[in-house]
């Protein structure tokens, strides 16, 4: 396999059916801070891949910088280009709003509105201007179910969304994020709210999506980031250090500063 | 080596682990030495102390156990010191048999009823000798994290092969020259076998030793040893 131009030392990861997400030499700057430094990888479709690294690293940047989340930072430049299925997510011919509707976000602390759980699912439908019931009703009951919380909820749609658990609210918000049908989910540090119970639900969850969708995980955890994914990236000091196959990474990773960081040696 | 963690007692706890698996291998290799030794000059007190003396192993192998499991449980070890740790379960696995082998041998001397011929007990204490020295390198490897004297115990076991495949031949010629001399040199036999397996034991360490520090197994090794296919003619020609 041919490693991008610029991007990791060591590039090895397992290979999906093509590529979801082609992430091709990206810098990124804020204001005149560089966060990301060339950064090149290949996101294999329907499979998970984790960001690993120290705080600080780039990895939620990153990731924002997939959904074009970041446009609403001053002063923020980039060059390089993401394309997701070839659509170049920078170029002038991109719709951001279309954009993002292809990719569910998660975000670390479970952020359901105030309203209730069917409501909560919907939204993204409403935004777009769905009122055909069927067609609302058919989303809520496919989305609960893809992440498992149907059984749970099924009985209360119409309660509000704020009286469900922390690991429920977090599994609503995944719910939200595939409402829309998205080709990606990105999941910033989806657990770190999470009590190990529901954390181990969230990751079975992932699991039984993954193939469906392609994820993109941000983890502080090792052990999840070992559990949940096929791919990992680790970055370090805004690049991308070393991108492989999970085991792999886990097991025998190429750059001794991955083994530093996975094995604790430092953070 | 185990060091440099951020979280200092774990450094601790590989390091004791390491001396656990040093001190296991000390033992195995004196058990093997002095129940050659014991062999060589039918001493049958020194036997019966290499028996007594096997528990120690088993006792530190169950310790290496404990440890761990413990280390798995609470420390999630990754890479590197995830492969020294299932390292160190599959080399006390390997020591512990190393003394089983040592037993055996203390054993078969306390059976030995008469002298067996000299010179095979001389082939046979050339055999210990190797087997001994690869045992001694081979916990070198471990404790220097080291492939190359890895690589040289994974030769030598080719060396030992070889011995322990003439000496069979030499006892099989014993034993038709003189019927007399069959029961003595049956329980050589069986000690060349005992010493063999020590030194394939010695080999499965070097080879973990290898894992440790380059992430997968060495290729693999061809078996040497031919005793198992030798078949000896009436007139006791052996042939393969
Ligand atoms: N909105 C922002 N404005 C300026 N600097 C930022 C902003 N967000 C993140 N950074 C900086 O960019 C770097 C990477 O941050 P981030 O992507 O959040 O790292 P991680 O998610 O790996 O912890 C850090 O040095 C951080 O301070
Ligand atoms: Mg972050």
């Amino acid at each position: 396999m041919n490693a991008p131009t610029f991007g990791p030392t060591s590039y090895h990861p397992t290979k999906g059916e093509r590529t979801s997400l082609e992430i091709k030499d990206f810098n990124l700057w804020y204001g005149a801070a560089q966060a990301l430094f060339d950064v090149a990888m290949d996101v294999q479709v329907g499979m998970v891949t984790a960001l690993i690294g120290p705080s600080g690293c780039g990895k939620s940047t990153l990731l924002r910088s997939m959904n074009r989340m970041n446009d609403l930072i001053d002063n923020l430049r980039i060059n390089g280009a993401i394309r997701l299925e070839g659509d170049d997510i920078y170029g002038p011919a991109i719709d951001v709003i279309g954009l993002r509707k292809r990719m569910g976000m998660v975000f670390q602390k479970p952020n359901p509105f105030p309203m209730s759980i069917a409501e909560n699912v919907v939204y993204p439908l409403r935004v777009d201007g769905v009122t055909d019931r069927a067609l609302l009703e058919q989303t809520v009951e496919r989305s609960l179910k893809a992440a498992a919380l149907w059984d749970e909820v099924k009985g209360r749609l119409k309660e509000n969304a704020l009286g469900l658990s922390g690991g429920q609210q977090q599994r609503l918000c995944i719910a939200r994020a595939v409402a829309g049908d998205p080709e990606v989910l990105l999941m910033d540090e989806p657990c770190s709210a999470l009590d190990p119970i529901a954390t181990a639900k969230i990751e079975e969850l992932i699991d039984e999506l993954r193939g469906n969708y392609t994820i993109i995980i941000v983890t502080h955890n090792m052990q999840q980031a070992a559990r949940v994914s096929q791919n990992t990236a680790f970055m370090y000091l805004g690049r991308l250090i070393e991108y492989g196959d999970t085991k792999r990474m886990f097991t025998n990773p190429i750059e001794a500063r991955t083994q530093d960081y996975i094995t604790g040696r430092f953070g | 080596m185990a060091t440099d963690h951020i979280v200092k007692s774990f450094d601790t706890e590989l390091q004791h682990l390491d001396n656990c698996i040093a001190q296991m291998g000390g033992l195995a290799e004196t058990q093997l030495a002095e129940a050659m030794d014991a062999l060589a000059k039918r001493d049958a007190l020194a036997a019966e102390r290499v028996v007594a003396r096997d528990a120690r192993i088993d006792a530190l192998e169950h310790e290496v156990h404990e440890r761990i499991v413990g280390l798995l449980a609470l420390r999630q070890p990754m890479a590197r010191d995830l492969r020294a740790v299932v390292a160190a379960l599959r080399i006390a696995t390997d020591l512990e048999r190393i003394g089983d082998y040592a037993k055996n041998i203390a054993k078969r001397t306390l059976a030995l009823t008469q002298a067996p011929p000299k010179s095979a007990v001389a082939t046979i204490g050339r055999l210990g000798k190797l087997v001994q020295g690869m045992i001694k390198t081979v916990l070198d490897a471990y404790i220097d994290r080291d492939v190359d004297k890895a690589a040289d115990v994974r030769l030598a076991d080719q060396e030992v092969d070889q011995l322990h495949t003439s000496l069979f031949r030499e006892l099989l010629t014993y034993m038709m020259e003189d019927p007399r001399n069959i029961t003595s040199c049956t329980h050589l036999l069986f000690v060349a076998k005992n010493v063999e397996r020590v030194g394939d034991h010695a080999t499965n360490i070097a080879e973990a030793v290898h894992f440790v520090v380059r992430g997968q197994e060495p290729e693999s090794r061809t078996k040497g040893d031919q005793s198992s296919v030798t078949v000896i003619d009436e007139r006791g020609r052996t042939t393969r």
